[in-house]
């Protein structure tokens, strides 16, 4: 992460320390029985539980459900949240458990070492060298609308993950999550954390790569 | 001592499958080391290396909706639902 540019990564460090403070003040509302703090709470939480709710389940309704399913086992269940992990840790690791037991998964999970490269092997010659090398494409993206286009790009590619690695890139990516709380919320190992990232961040390089080509 | 040290530089199809163990920050001292001294010879790996940080800030933008007013409404219904049966 620190590797970063560091404007992103202190903007979202600022963002996710400030929003880790309203959560835990709109909590202590919730506990004193206040809905427009639940309101609140669902307003700034849902879609990213949609988000990755979609990554285990078949349909959007499906996906609805789950969330609906996990905002009641909050409410139900606030007074076992003991602050040792942020709200939203807690509130993503219960709804992965939830989305999970629904017992149905999407078919274009695959296993963690699926073996594919992060670059077609054909792009290299037999020492390893590059063949057919990256080209330039950084200063194009400080152009707005070109960025937005790419932005996009990535958009259709991450829906097109295996759901494991749509899983890790939607919560290390794009929720901003420690590679920590990822393991935590979704029950993995550091390792398999990483490779599932990487493959990840690799397969949406390449679709950026061929997103500027066009 | 020489064919030992060439077999030991990281080549650009290798750069690639541990990148992100570098920019993880979980690449063992010595082996972040070659990475950077491969890094600093060859711009076709620094130009991916580049293209992979492009690609993490661009996912971080990707934004998540705001609910409407209509969903608003029913997530109060649901909570008053769920305050009338003692949750």
């Amino acid at each position: 992460m620190g590797l970063i540019p560091a404007t992103a990564a202190a903007r979202r460090a600022r963002r996710s320390g400030a929003a880790a403070e309203d959560d835990r003040e709109l909590l202590a509302r919730l506990r004193a029985g206040d809905e427009q703090a639940f309101v609140l709470l669902v307003a700034r939480h849902n879609s990213a539980m949609l988000r990755l709710a979609r990554t285990f389940v078949p349909s959007v309704t499906v996906a609805e459900e789950v969330v609906q399913d996990t905002w009641i086992g909050v409410v139900r269940g606030i007074d076992r949240f003991a602050g040792r992990s942020s709200f939203k840790t807690w509130l993503l690791t219960i709804l992965v458990n939830r989305a999970r037991s629904t017992g149905v998964r999407e078919q274009r999970s695959v296993a963690i070492g699926d073996g594919a490269a992060a670059v077609e092997r054909s792009r290299f010659n037999s020492a390893g060298a590059w063949m057919s090398p990256p080209q330039h494409w950084i200063e194009e993206s400080d152009e707005r609308l070109f960025a937005e286009e790419l932005t996009g790009a990535i958009k259709s590619a991450l829906d097109e993950l295996p759901s494991r690695q749509r899983e890790v890139v939607t919560l290390r990516d794009v929720e901003g999550l420690t590679s920590h709380e990822v393991c935590e919320v979704l029950d993995i190992s550091e390792g398999n954390q990483r490779v599932l990232l990487h493959r990840g961040r690799s397969h949406l390089r390449a679709a950026l790569e061929q997103a500027v080509r066009v | 001592m020489k064919l030992l040290r060439h077999n030991n530089d990281l080549v650009c199809q290798q750069i690639v499958e541990i990148i992100t163990d570098y920019l993880e920050g979980s690449l063992p001292r010595s082996q972040r080391r070659r990475f950077e001294a491969h890094l600093e010879g060859c711009e076709h790996c620094s130009e991916y290396l580049e293209q992979m940080r492009l690609t993490i800030n661009l996912t971080g933008r990707l934004r998540t909706d705001d609910l409407t007013p209509v969903m608003r409404e029913e997530f109060a219904a649901l909570y008053r639902r769920m305050s009338s049966q003692g949750a």
